[in-house]
């Protein structure tokens, strides 16, 4: 039975709608029970589709101006939701379909209860009130595994975890046991092995309750573990849909393979970097020893630190010219902190660190040059290009000479963007074009080492590809030694020669990226590996697990443990675990 | 950026309304007036408005328009200069308050938390009391007034520059502070403190116009619109011109103001741009 | 560290600067107290005269001495007295401050009653004519000095109908409600006018940032009706910024409102202030500002507490 059909749909936006088209003649069918993924890039108007469907796309000022969404009611009727009345469809949002989000944290209304939002759709689908509503939510906070549901009906939503927030959204959109449930790119925001809980999550409601699903995503790579079917959308358009396998192994429209095949998938270190080999005897271009960063926790203006967080402890390694070591962990591992304390942004509270020229102590040192993750927040929006490029010269107590102008303008041929850019704002450029100008800035100095900081994660996937290809060949012509932190192991596999894998402010593994990605050994670095979404792995299941994350706040004076580390070949070691 | 202001619907009304006054405070100021603003025409006392007297004379005979317009000079001279030094004390202030933080951060805006504690009149009455009245007085009182409403726009969005990418980026070169705080935080700052100024001025008229109303602003036999309606209060029923010009002269110049100050923040501010297509 | 607690710590330290801002700000006004106190008869007194009078206000010790003195007395509620009522700062100050609140509070309820509905109801009418008409209504009031709201109020009614609203002497509430309700309700609405339309603009445009929050959409998603939208998940989280706006107004209402009790001869805080600043009475002035001070931050911590009932975020520690 075909549970919604689209045909020929058109959204358009603003004042005029026609002349502002994000959709451009979408169709598909989705059968009862059935999933259908729909992937796109930022702009290709997937999430817009989505919106379409149960019409929250009117709130956000877009406005359907053609075709029609037919959609099978519970009760057998036929309903074009394109034609329905606002009354109508509030009676089918939340009964009939149900909706999640990209945001957990933004997702639910921070000053209402748990407990009152999931009730809320209890009251308005099916008549329930008092103990009855309250009864129903908490089962409803058990069907997605929250454990002491009971409890947390009562618990405000900042009291939780992005993941926990997800699994809430999750009951309350299942609430009224929906015959479709739309999931709007929902563990986008989410660290590798929440979203892996979340997606398993997901596949076993779908397999409860019979639902039919669109899922909507960014990543490819994530519709091999969920989708029956897959709609790939690019610029407004549906370019290509079929079944899960036909389009993953066989694609047919040339944006479809781009996307397979340009964007980095994971292949467990088998597309691991080989380009490179250690020399005997050579000095490293950076040598961290040591490392320890801890803030002091206090509970009130006068009393005395009660703890200290832990962010990032005793970490050491290696870096040798030409070569990128990345940092992977999530989010509050330590990683960044790490970098940010090798560029002097952060005070380390114990550490060393060498480099050739000795050690150094601070940021100013024109041989260590950062890539910061966000490229619209990296740029001063008020200066021109070639104010930005200056500024490193400028600080290093140096002029702006003619030669200094035709190093920039070099310099921002060699990343690949138009010469006539030393005149423009950085507004005027593309999320990729900003991060080139930000490369090009760290290369102003000539530096030996460049901390890349999540510098391709804020990109669209496709663009990803181009900037890492960019840094790989900077880094051979120019000798750099990369320090690449990133959260993300596909975009690793591509750029290291070697990989540390830090924990609650530990390193736990390290070593050749192709050794620790194809045969890791400890237990997070396997658990963060097997969460990694990847086309390889069809329909496969994860344990479900709801572990939070170790706490990294320490009484006063606590120290850890020594490490002790097993090696596991020539450059690969680990901590051993109790 | 006057294109933007005058493609915008209360930008439009409100720049044309400031620019108004801007030439009527110029010709007041410079005595460009249709008659002598201090000159008693005796036998023409409370006259109605007329081809000669525009906008009626007043108990002594005076020019009601001549004296709105010395009065508007006289209003935007307060204005302009009280806003003047509010704006580069509160700029300074907040400025450094969030970028050295700590002890400083702490002095700082407790001393503005004391300040603020005060209804902006009563602190202005305060300061007067101390200093005397006068022009140059008032001026010190609203611009001690306004300097803690400027020290916080500034140190709000200050604070978040200052954790913004960008200037992590500065750091890590090794920037001095001077180049961070004008290029990098000064810069930024611009478009807050534009509307911000144009919202203080259309307060500042307002204090201005109240100071002297009281009697504690501007002195006689020098005109300002709040000394206008304080001498129209007991002949508004006989002479409702010496109420109506002056009060609606006091509105629209506020209004300009607000109105620029509103078309300013959707211009500038990314985030609210939409909202007032 | 938990909001409240920092709120209630800053407390004590910025009272303390108001104290010391009153009390030396008094002290620089040209001229010694005893002339200012006697006026002209001052010249009429003999050195003894003068030191003794001087040792008598305790005047002769060192500034530090003075304001210390002055302080413990403040802790025992007492201001001092003032010379031209011949009675305590204090009980003059009691005597007033019914008024002033009587009529802060009826401003702030007129602001709320017209300036919630018509800023949610423009909000939700967003670029449409009433939501067009609603912010004109509002930007006038915002460029409407009270005092020219109220001369312009008279002037209205006298001339109109007749009826000169400001009617003989004050009556209290409590001796006849109705005259005084009748005396009050002018002067409410001119503080009222301009305070309303500051509401309305806020809350409309808090409601418009609200309403494009994620959390309003996924409400949608349920199927929650419009109206429940808006008043349940919608506004509670707009009232944030209504409530600041509130009690800030409030707060300087409570300071007395100087011109509009001039114009309609009322004998509120504000014009007690203003008696004193011209006569120079600087123990009542002294005595005022304190308590206005007082009254603001005061006004100030309950906005916090306000807040910490309204926003779970900021009960749980998060306030930023």
């Amino acid at each position: 039975m075909t549970l919604l059909s689209v045909k020929d749909l058109r959204v358009g936006f603003g004042q005029d709608p026609a002349k502002n088209e994000i959709v451009k003649g979408v169709s598909f069918d989705l059968e009862a029970g059935e999933t259908l993924a729909i992937v796109g890039e930022s702009g290709s108007g997937k999430s817009v589709t989505a919106l379409s469907i149960n019409r929250l796309v009117d709130f956000g000022g877009g406005r359907i101006i053609g075709g029609s969404i037919h959609l099978t009611r519970a009760d057998g009727s036929v309903l074009d939701v394109t034609q329905a009345s606002e009354p109508v469809l509030e009676k089918i949002r939340g009964a009939e379909i149900g909706m999640i989000f990209q945001e957990p944290m933004t997702s639910l209304n921070p000053v209402l209860s748990i407990g009152t939002q999931i009730e809320e759709s209890f009251r308005l689908h099916r008549g329930l009130t008092g103990r009855q509503a309250t009864a129903a939510a908490k089962d409803a906070l058990d069907r997605v595994r929250i454990p002491d549901a009971a409890r947390r009906l009562r618990y405000a939503p900042n009291q939780l975890s992005g993941g926990m927030l997800q699994r809430v959204m999750i009951a309350t959109a299942l609430a009224c046991n929906p015959r479709l449930l739309i999931a709007d790119e929902p563990t986008t925001a989410l660290d590798v092995t929440v979203q892996a809980q979340i997606m398993a999550l997901l596949a076993e409601l779908k397999r409860e309750t019979g639902m039919g699903m669109i899922f909507i995503t960014h990543d490819i790579g994530l519709v091999a573990g969920i989708a029956d079917r897959v709609m790939v959308m690019q610029a407004g358009q549906a370019v290509e849909q079929g079944a899960l396998d036909a389009v993953l192994d066989r694609p047919q429209h040339s944006y479809t393979k781009h996307l397979l095949s340009a964007v980095p998938h994971f292949e467990s270190g088998r597309a691991a970097r080989t380009d490179f080999k250690r020399k005997q005897g050579e000095a490293p271009a950076l040598s961290v020893d040591g490392l320890t960063v801890r803030f002091k926790v206090k509970n009130g203006l006068f009393s005395r630190a009660q703890g200290a967080v832990h962010a990032v402890e005793n970490v050491g390694f290696d870096l040798m010219p030409g070569e990128t070591l990345a940092i992977v962990g999530e989010s509050g591992s330590g990683k960044s902190t790490t970098a940010r304390a090798i560029l002097g942004l952060v005070k380390p509270t114990r550490g060393r660190f060498v480099t050739h020229k000795g050690s150094i102590s601070d940021a100013t040192d024109p041989a260590t040059q950062m890539v910061f993750q966000n490229p619209y927040a990296s740029l001063n929006p008020r200066l021109r290009i070639d104010s930005i490029l200056a500024e490193p010269v400028i600080a290093a107590g140096g002029k702006v000479t003619n030669e200094t102008r035709e190093k920039m303008k070099a310099l921002l041929q060699r990343v690949g963007l138009p010469e006539d850019s030393l005149e423009r704002y950085p507004h005027q450029f593309s999320g990729g074009q900003r991060q080139r100008l930000c490369i090009a800035r760290a290369l102003m100095l000539n530096p030996s080492i460049v901390v890349l900081d999540e510098a391709v994660s804020a990109l669209d996937v496709s663009v990803q590809a181009k900037v890492l290809e960019l840094l790989v060949d900077l880094q051979k012509e120019f000798g750099l030694a990369y320090l690449f932190v990133s959260h993300d192991m596909a975009v690793v596999e591509r750029i290291a020669h070697r990989i540390a894998v830090v924990y609650a402010g530990e390193i736990v593994e390290i070593g050749e990226a192709a050794s620790v990605l194809s045969n890791p050994q400890h237990s997070y670095t396997k658990r963060l590996i097997s969460a990694v979404p990847s086309i390889d792995r069809r329909n496969q299941r994860f344990e479900i697990d709801t572990r939070q994350v170790a706490s990294l706040v320490r009484p006063p004076a606590y120290e850890p443990p020594e490490a002790r580390w097993r090696d596991y070949g020539a450059d690969h070691r680990a901590r051993a675990e109790a | 950026m006057l294109r933007a202001i005058f493609s915008h619907p209360s930008g439009r009304i409100g720049g044309a309304i400031v620019l108004l006054y801007v030439v009527i405070a110029l010709l007041g100021l410079f005595d460009l007036t249709p008659h002598d603003p201090l000159q008693q025409y005796r036998i023409d006392r409370l006259k109605a408005p007329s081809a000669v007297y525009w906008m009626g004379t007043d108990l002594f005979g005076r020019d009601v328009a001549s004296r709105l317009m010395k009065g508007v000079g006289q209003s935007f001279l307060v204005g302009i200069s009280a806003v003047a030094i509010a704006s580069v004390a509160g700029t300074v202030l907040g400025l450094t308050a969030a970028w050295f933080g700590k002890l400083w951060d702490g002095l700082v805006m407790r001393v503005m938390d004391v300040l603020l504690a005060f209804p902006a009149i009563l602190l202005a009455l305060l300061i007067i009391a101390i200093a005397g009245p006068g022009t140059w007085t008032s001026v010190a009182a609203i611009a001690i007034v306004y300097t803690p409403i400027f020290t916080r726009v500034v140190r709000g969005p200050a604070l978040s520059i200052k954790s913004r990418e960008f200037v992590d980026a500065a750091r890590t070169f090794g920037s001095s502070k001077t180049y961070i705080l004008t290029r990098h935080l000064l810069l930024n700052l611009v478009a807050p403190l534009t509307v911000q100024v144009t919202l203080a001025l259309a307060w500042s008229l307002l204090t201005e116009a109240g100071l002297s109303f009281l009697g504690l602003g501007t002195q006689p036999p020098a005109s300002s619109l709040g000394l206008m309606l304080a001498d129209s209060r007991n002949l508004m029923e006989k002479a409702p011109w010496l109420l109506i010009f002056p009060a609606i002269a006091i509105m629209i110049s506020i209004l300009g103001f607000n109105l620029l100050g509103d078309a300013l923040r959707d211009i500038l501010d990314p985030k609210t741009r939409s909202r007032t297509a | 560290m938990n909001y409240l607690t920092r709120r209630l710590l800053t407390f004590p330290l910025v009272m303390l600067g108001v104290s010391i801002l009153v009390f030396f700000a008094i002290r620089m006004i040209p001229g010694d107290a005893i002339t200012a106190m006697l006026g002209t008869e001052a010249g009429l007194l003999t050195p003894a005269q003068r030191a003794a009078l001087s040792e008598y206000f305790g005047i002769d010790q060192p500034i530090l001495i003075q304001y210390w003195k002055w302080l413990l007395g403040v802790f025992q509620s007492d201001l001092g007295i003032s010379v031209t009522h011949g009675k305590p700062v204090l009980s003059i100050i009691l005597e007033r401050f019914p008024l002033t609140l009587q009529l802060a509070i009826m401003a702030m309820v007129v602001a709320l009653a017209v300036g919630l509905p018509a800023g949610v109801f423009a909000a939700t009418r967003k670029e449409r004519p009433s939501d067009l008409g609603v912010r004109i209504f509002a930007m006038i009031g915002q460029s409407t000095p009270n005092f020219v709201v109220g001369l312009l109020l008279i002037y209205a009614l006298s001339a109109g109908f007749g009826i000169l609203p400001t009617m003989g002497e004050f009556t209290p509430f409590s001796v006849d409600p109705l005259r005084n309700l009748s005396q009050m309700i002018l002067p409410a609405v001119t503080l009222g006018f301009a305070f309303a339309a500051s509401v309305t603009r806020i809350s409309r445009s808090a409601m418009l940032d609200v309403l494009s929050d994620d959390y309003v959409r996924t409400a949608r998603s349920k199927g929650v009706p419009k109206r429940r939208v808006i008043w349940r998940h919608a506004l509670p989280n707009a009232l944030i910024p209504v409530v600041t706006l509130s009690g800030v107004e409030f707060g300087y209402l409570l300071g007395g409102a100087v011109l509009v009790e001039q114009i309609y001869a009322l004998p509120g805080l504000g014009r007690l202030v203003l008696e004193a600043i011209l006569q120079r009475d600087y123990a009542l002035v002294q005595g005022c500002v304190l308590f206005i001070a007082f009254n603001f931050l005061v006004v100030n911590l309950l906005v916090d507490l306000l807040y910490v009932a309204l926003d779970p975020r900021i009960r749980l520690g998060e306030g930023g």
